[in-house]
């Protein structure tokens, strides 16, 4: 269960969104500068939202009424940023070790480089890495921080058409094989679609409408509605 | 046949030992105050900047009587430091102490502008790993900041080796305790027949600065040059 109330301002900008959301896999879906990353970065714990509770599986990260403002180290969220952030002086699979809770059995190491075919990269360092595979290290490096959730900020953005490929066929494998909780920021339908249970829309820092998949595929495809028409 | 002379390699070995302690010690606290100066705001700061850049803007004889005033046998920490039988007024360890207090600022600059040139979303990423501020400090932030360290050492080096004003005012000029190069050199000239002796620690002095400022000067431009391809 997802459940969000956030009153956050950031220079002129202001977000007020409240959803409670039981998908397991949740797509904030709205233009760029509507707050969705705003959203994602005040769930991660790197913004700090004026007031609010932010709620995931139960597990409470941040309620202004009882103080509760976990750091975004405790936070326990699988965070993959849209522009990677992979460490550049590190190799692969020091990146992909950073997180990994002390004592995590190796074997769990191996698994996610099997699963996102990273093998062959483990002593590479990040500049020697393309767009698709610097992805899937982030990806693999939230996923071994063995997280409670995930969080994917655009993770399809400014990749090609291969690596868009490329990527997805990952993000679908591993939903399949973890099951975890994921928030996903989109401003792309096709990325929601393939990845999300249910959408918000948000439109200027407020909550357009809970659709589950099916509503928001209909709606996307009807060339009037404004989403569409923005986005397509 | 020697180089130089006995006296001459006293100085100089003296001068390099004198150097490299003073700026081990200085290390530490120019580390933290440009941590803070890099990534903290707080009531006061641009005083406290000008206090910390003091010893490269005062006159060093200036710093050097503050160091005797308060470090000499009648200041207030010298007097504690000669009751425990650490006095350090006339002696190597206050050498060092000049050099450490005149070589600070340069190394602050340095390591200031060294965290400043680090992405701060590698240190969020590293955060939302679950990596608390330490860990992200000497696993991120300081090797990430390794070309400035090094520049700034190079530099703070050259620095301490040339320093005369404040050593001269503070310990005096004690043959193997405190007459370091450049004081060695001042004595050389103002000695008649000191000629020879001068130009062989002008020599010295020369080599010394021009390998330190030749390696900040590569570790300023390799950093630069990667930096503007990360841009690119």
């Amino acid at each position: 269960m997802i459940e969000l109330d956030l009153a956050l301002q950031r220079g002129e900008f202001s977000l007020e969104l409240a959803l409670a959301s039981p998908a397991r896999a949740l797509a904030l879906f709205g233009h760029s500068g509507c707050g969705k990353t705003s959203t994602l970065l005040a769930i991660a714990g790197l913004l700090r939202p004026r007031r609010g509770r932010i709620s995931i599986d139960g597990r409470t990260l941040f309620d202004s009424s009882t103080g509760i403002d976990l750091p975004a180290a405790w936070r326990g969220l699988g965070v993959v940023f849209q522009d990677a952030r992979l460490f550049p002086h590190l190799t692969v699979r020091e990146n992909l070790r950073y997180g990994m809770p002390r004592g995590a059995a190796p074997a769990k190491c191996d698994g996610v480089v099997q699963l996102l075919g990273l093998s062959g990269l483990l002593k590479h360092r990040p500049g020697q890495l393309s767009g698709g595979q610097i992805r899937r290290v982030a990806i693999g490096r939230a996923l071994l921080r063995q997280p409670h959730a995930l969080l994917l900020d655009e993770p399809l953005a400014n990749l090609h058409r291969e690596a868009r490929v490329e990527v997805l066929k990952y993000l679908h494998e591993l939903k399949r094989e973890f099951a975890l909780t994921t928030i996903l920021v989109s401003h792309q339908p096709d990325e929601v679609i393939a990845l999300a249970d249910s959408v918000a829309r948000i439109e200027d820092g407020r909550l357009a409408a809970l659709e589950d998949i099916r509503t928001f595929q209909v709606s996307t495809a009807s060339p009037d509605t404004p989403q569409a028409r923005a986005t397509g | 046949m020697n180089l130089l002379t006995h006296p001459e390699t006293v100085a100089l070995a003296l001068s390099f030992k004198v150097s490299l302690v003073g700026v081990v010690c200085s290390l530490p606290v120019a580390v933290g105050c440009a941590w803070l100066l890099a990534r903290t705001r707080f009531f006061g700061k641009p005083l406290f900047e000008g206090l910390l850049l003091l010893p490269l803007i005062l006159p060093p004889v200036v710093t050097g009587y503050i160091l005797l005033i308060v470090f000499g046998h009648h200041g207030a920490i010298g007097r504690l430091l000669d009751a425990a039988g650490l006095s350090i007024a006339f002696r190597w360890t206050g050498a060092a102490l000049a050099a450490a207090v005149m070589a600070f600022p340069l190394l602050v600059v340095a390591l200031r502008n060294a965290f400043e040139s680090v992405d701060r979303k590698l240190e969020h990423a590293a955060a939302t790993l679950g990596a608390g501020p330490w860990r992200i400090f000497f696993g991120i932030t300081l090797p990430l900041s390794l070309r400035g360290l090094v520049a700034g050492l190079a530099l703070a080096f050259a620095r301490a080796f040339g320093e005369f004003g404040a050593t001269i005012t503070f310990v005096s000029s004690i043959p193997g305790q405190t007459r370091t190069l450049p004081i060695a050199l001042y004595e050389l000239i103002s000695t008649p027949g000191g000629e020879g002796g001068a130009l062989r620690l002008t020599l010295v002095a020369v080599v010394v600065a021009l390998v330190a400022g030749l390696i900040a000067a590569l570790m300023l431009l390799r950093g630069g040059a990667r930096q503007s391809e990360a841009e690119a």
